[in-house]
């Protein structure tokens, strides 16, 4: 099981530039969605003009099902220069891989509940950290891609583009770095430098 | 003495590198240390290097202070999280130890305890940020230490010889961002390639020195060519060691080749950093054919 909680408000408004397409996932039931608050601030954003389109929906971690469901869309989005996407990491990883060369943007920390994972076949992976780098990363994630789960750039273990791990994995970072220069959104690796909060209890985390 | 103060002199640097034994003396490392490498400015004292478990870096380090020599700590974030991470930091800076090399280390899985957590709370890039927390007097929660704020001479490494040098350019800019105050470099075999990343990477201002490794056969040269991450030994390279055996066996191929790397790179970098791999006996021969 897992929660999904908003990002600062400060943080999703930072990252929007341009015409948005908003997502919002309402997928397994078992998830604390936070409807009411992403609902208020897509409001908002709606009442600037740029938004292109709201839609709601679930299961976008199939991706099958969520190209057949955003083909209806496919206007909307086009007139987009960017997809803001409120659901767990994994359903915007899996918008982020449908659509390679828009800017993927979350809206959302997923954070673990422990408990009943969900039986769903998974192509990406989250790890539920509670403080989702998928912005940083072009969508990829880095602490399921990466197997040193590496935050702030590749090792030095790359080898022909495979992970020193396991040569038969494409490295992560390599993936990471290919869709950022895709997207066009390089200066990205200029961010500060991140420091993983591996504190998941809320009382800790705000300190 | 901190190795940043010769760079800021605009001294040449020569370093090179010594492994810890799976042992309990140091005599023999202290030994090669100073026998081999005396004309060298600062050894490196590797930590845990591929994930074999040693002594650690930083006794072996005293150990060669102790004997007159200025080591450098290896520092990886494979073993520790960030609380060990920075009391190793600060109990170096009481014993002395003033230069370090931040790595993000191998993975547990290439060592010989494949069993083992890999930790990785930190990484190079964040390992650079807290040693500069240290250094402002406030740990990397920011809370205050008591009494002086230790220094030293921040190091990172870079590969200009990867396949994605975009990458490399990146990260290296990152450890800049950080913190890095001097970049050792993976093994070069290849003086055009570095020439060519060095033009890139020296906007960033800072000192370089180039890797080397005197390369001991054609073998070692195709396998470190499939299997070490960063390094590429030219075909040409390869045919020279192949072409008369006993003299690469009696390491002078070899010499003559890192030889001629040190003598096209030098202008384009600001020191050396020599990988002896058992070969420290060949070290003051080759330095002698490089001039330096
Ligand atoms: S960074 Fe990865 S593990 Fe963390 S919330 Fe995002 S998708 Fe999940
Ligand atoms: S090689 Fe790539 S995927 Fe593997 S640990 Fe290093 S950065 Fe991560």
């Amino acid at each position: 099981m897992l929660i999904t909680e908003l990002k600062n408000k400060d943080t999703i408004l930072s990252l929007v530039s341009g015409k948005v397409f908003i997502i919002n996932c309402h997928g397994c039931k078992d998830i604390h969605f936070p409807e009411q608050e992403a609902e208020a601030l897509q409001k908002e954003l709606a009442a600037g003009g740029n938004v292109t389109g709201i839609f709601t929906t679930d299961y976008i971690c199939n991706p099958e099902n969520l190209k057949l469901r955003l083909g209806y869309h496919a206007e909307a989005i086009a007139q987009a220069d960017m997809i803001l996407v409120f659901s767990c990491g994994v359903g915007v990883q899996t918008v982020a891989a449908a659509y390679e060369d828009k800017k993927v943007c979350a809206a959302c920390d997923t954070y673990a509940l422990p408990g009943y994972q969900g039986v769903t076949p998974l192509e990406h992976d989250c790890k539920q950290c509670g403080e989702c780098f998928l912005n940083l990363t072009g969508g990829i994630c880095p602490l399921t891609a990466c197997s040193k789960s590496l935050v702030n750039g590749q090792c030095g273990g790359a080898k022909d583009g495979k992970c020193e791990v396991d040569p038969d994995m494409e490295c992560g970072w390599e993936r990471i770095m290919r869709r950022l220069a895709q997207v066009g959104r390089l200066d990205a690796l200029k961010c500060p430098v991140q420091v993983r909060n591996y504190a998941t209890d809320d009382e800790v985390k705000s300190k | 003495m901190r190795i940043t103060e010769l760079f800021d002199n605009g001294e040449f640097v020569v370093t090179a590198e010594v492994g810890p034994p799976k042992g309990i003396s140091a005599d023999h490392v202290v030994e090669e240390a100073k026998t081999y490498l005396s004309g060298i400015t600062a050894v490196n004292v590797t930590d845990n290097q591929s994930s074999v478990m040693r002594m650690g870096s930083l006794p072996a380090c005293v150990a060669l202070k102790n004997a007159g020599l200025t080591p450098i700590l290896q520092l990886t974030c494979r073993d520790r999280n960030r609380i060990a991470l920075q009391s190793e930091l600060l109990g170096a800076a009481m014993l002395g130890i003033d230069n370090i090399l931040c790595l993000t280390g191998d993975h547990t899985k290439m060592g010989d305890h494949p069993g083992a957590k890999p930790v990785f709370d930190l990484d190079s890039v964040s390992l650079l940020h807290t040693a500069c927390q240290l250094e402002k007097g406030v740990d990397l929660a920011g809370n205050p230490l008591v009494g002086e704020a230790p220094k030293f001479a921040k190091g990172a490494v870079v590969s200009p010889c990867s396949d994605s040098v975009d990458a490399q350019l990146a990260k290296m800019e990152r450890k800049v961002m950080a913190g890095a105050e001097y970049f050792q470099t993976q093994a070069v075999f290849d003086s055009e390639k570095f020439i060519q990343f060095m033009e890139k990477a020296k906007q960033f201002g800072k000192p370089v020195q180039l890797g080397v490794i005197i390369p001991k056969s054609a073998g070692m040269a195709k396998f470190m060519n499939k299997n070490v991450a960063g390094v590429h030994v030219p075909q040409w390279m390869i045919d020279e060691l192949a072409a008369d055996k006993e003299k690469a066996k009696a390491g002078i191929t070899g010499v003559e080749l890192a030889a001629k790397v040190i003598k096209e790179c030098r202008p384009y970098c600001q020191g050396l950093h020599i990988m002896a791999l058992g070969w420290e006996a060949k070290v003051p021969e080759l330095l002698k054919q490089a001039g330096i």
